[in-house]
């Protein structure tokens, strides 16, 4: 505002500045230092230089496991995710009347899915004699082997993930409702289909949702930590043992805070590149109409 | 003609000319493939909402009927569920750990609330050096995983003596600390227009009041979006509580409930479900009395989840 101090400002971000230097910007710091260090909390850290890694990278057969299995996992919940959130749109969009009952039931998984409450229940689904098996059994199929079958365990958990697409889906639909209607009226008078209208004004229309969208996901989808933990404990066979959960056993069961640190900074790295290579791509592939960001 | 065809009163009112054989035959592939529609949604809808639905039946059920067949309807309802599970096989009932989640929530979501206003509106109307910079860590802490800064955040609050407390698990929130909660309330301001905030400035009212008075209640619906996300957010929160608490008689509802799946013998499924049940009934109920602005901030702000 015109004629005010010009420091003024800083009186009402003074709380974000004091957390952001606190619990942000020193832990960040702190943690970076920790990686290079042996520090098991009862004595001072001892700098270690560059032993954590090496191990890390060299001779640590879980975290390459865990690696692994954490790719996998956000390789499949992502796209399968984003694709779903989209489909729902698209059909929802159609004018449909019920559109509002339709995303609030839709959207109802993503308010609980986070919950303990929720990884409860998909342990007790996916059991044995659970809900899916027993529906499974109806159709007259063979029972399946959730949760001591390696492949099939980390495809319980990518579910519960894929379960909670309401909250990309309503930003999806967002998007979808502003996207001017009379540019598909001109296209239609062109003789352009509606697989045409989706391909060619929408979808180009909707990319920096998208984008949106896939970058919250994947960071998200790194930090995975309570399906795994709760309706896995990381098995079978390490098979669902994500990195948060590796960092969280090795940092708080072992004590062992240096290496932790690392574990942390490595999958920090991950999400970096991956955030990067999408900032850096999204020049090709995402448009924004006359948008001036600021 | 085929004009007849068309029984809808109103078609035939607003049409002048009676329908050509091809609009019918449009408008009829327009309503099958909006029947079609509907089906898929409902079809879909079904399976995702049926483990739901399965849940809030089972927990009626006697332990014996849980695994027996998948249909949701308990044969012979039954509360012992819910009267041993509330029980707890540790000296607290769930009476004690929805205490203490309301202990951890009620600042929380205040002191979120509160620093989050102030902060956007900080950003939103006010010109300073640094700005800039200061705006893009915002961005950047929305992208930074809490991975990263989880050990050292334990390491301090154990050396100021906050271990086993309930601060590490608010007090953050309560300076803003959620990047995104800032950034959805900023879009919002955004796209507030200034002339009501300019015209109390010249009537003489300084930045505070101005906000106070002018910008709090044109933001009210975002500043309730921001308290219902907290809100949420923080019944699911576990890990937190994980790490920070390791006195049972602190327990919030999400560690009791991982205890009980630990402690309950194997056989007494019912009581496990039951607490499930209430574990997500605050959350639920909140979502259907304010879904819109659920809704409303999801889409202005973009969210995760």
């Amino acid at each position: 505002m015109g004629g005010d101090n010009r420091y003024l400002g800083y009186f009402y971000v003074a709380p974000y500045v004091a957390g952001l230097l606190l619990f942000t910007a020193f832990p960040f710091a702190a943690s970076f230092y920790l990686s290079f260090t042996d520090y098991d909390l009862l004595s001072t850290p001892r700098w270690t230089g560059l032993d954590n890694y090496h191990k890390l990278f060299t001779r640590d057969r879980t975290f390459d496991k865990s690696l692994k299995v954490t790719l996998l996992y956000v390789f499949m919940t992502v796209p399968i995710k984003l694709a779903f959130a989209l489909l729902i749109a698209v059909i929802l969009n159609y004018r449909l009347k019920a559109i509002n009952f339709f995303r609030t039931a839709y959207y109802v998984p993503s308010i609980l899915g986070g919950s303990i409450a929720i990884a409860v229940l998909w342990r007790y689904i996916f059991a044995k004699s659970g809900l899916v098996n027993m529906i499974i059994g109806l159709v007259g199929l063979e029972p399946v082997n959730w949760f001591g079958d390696p492949q099939n365990a980390l495809i319980t958990i990518t579910l519960l993930r894929c379960w909670q697409f309401g909250s990309a889906m309503v930003i999806f639909l967002a998007a979808l409702q502003s996207v001017d209607k009379s540019l598909y009226e001109a296209a239609s008078i062109d003789g352009a289909n509606p697989w045409h209208l989706f391909r060619y004004i929408t979808l180009p229309l909707i990319t920096p949702v998208i984008f949106f969208n896939l970058i919250m996901q994947t960071v998200q989808a790194f930090q995975e930590f309570n399906g795994p933990y709760i309706i896995t404990e990381g098995g079978p066979l390490k098979s669902t043992y994500l990195l948060p959960l590796y960092i969280y056993e090795k940092a708080f069961k072992s004590f062992d805070m240096g290496y932790a640190s690392a574990i942390a900074w490595a999958l920090f790295a991950i999400i970096m590149i991956l955030t990067l290579a999408a900032f850096w791509s999204s020049k090709k592939w995402v448009y924004y109409a006359g948008d001036k960001r600021s | 003609m085929t004009a007849s065809f068309d029984l809808n009163p109103q078609n035939l009112l607003s049409t002048s000319e009676p329908a050509t054989a091809m609009e019918i035959k449009l408008r009829r592939r327009g309503r099958i493939s909006s029947a079609m529609r509907y089906s898929v949604l409902l079809i879909f809808g079904l399976i995702m909402l049926y483990p739901l639905i399965w849940l809030i039946g089972a927990s009626f059920k006697t332990n014996s009927e849980i695994f027996a067949s998948p249909s949701f309807w308990p044969k012979d309802p039954t509360l012992s569920g819910y009267i041993k599970g509330w029980e707890t096989s540790t000296p607290y009932t769930f009476g004690r750990f929805f205490w203490n989640t309301f202990l951890i929530i009620t600042p929380k979501v205040i002191g979120t609330a509160i620093s989050c206003t102030l902060v956007a509106y900080g950003f939103a109307r006010f010109d300073f050096p640094g700005k800039r910079i200061l705006f893009m860590t915002v961005i950047a802490t929305l992208l930074l995983p809490n991975v990263v800064t989880r050990i050292p955040q334990y390491l301090l609050f154990r050396d100021i003596g906050w271990l086993d407390s309930f601060l590490p698990l608010w007090v953050p929130s309560a300076v803003a600390g959620d990047a995104f909660f800032v950034f959805m309330l900023i879009q919002f301001l955004r796209a507030i227009p200034r002339d009501m905030e300019e015209a109390a400035r010249v009537d003489g009212a300084n930045t505070l009041q101005t906000l106070f008075y002018i910008v709090v209640p044109m933001l009210m619906p975002a500043i309730v979006s921001v308290c219902l996300f907290q809100f949420m957010w923080t019944m699911n929160d576990f890990l937190g509580p994980l790490i920070y608490l390791s006195s049972i008689d602190k327990y919030p509802v999400s560690l009791a409930l991982k205890l009980s799946i630990d402690t309950t013998e194997a056989f007494d499924w019912n009581q496990i479900l039951a607490m499930s049940v209430l574990a997500l009934a605050p959350s639920l109920t909140v979502f259907f009395i304010a879904q819109k602005y659920f809704i409303e901030g999801i889409s202005t702000g973009g969210v995760k989840g």
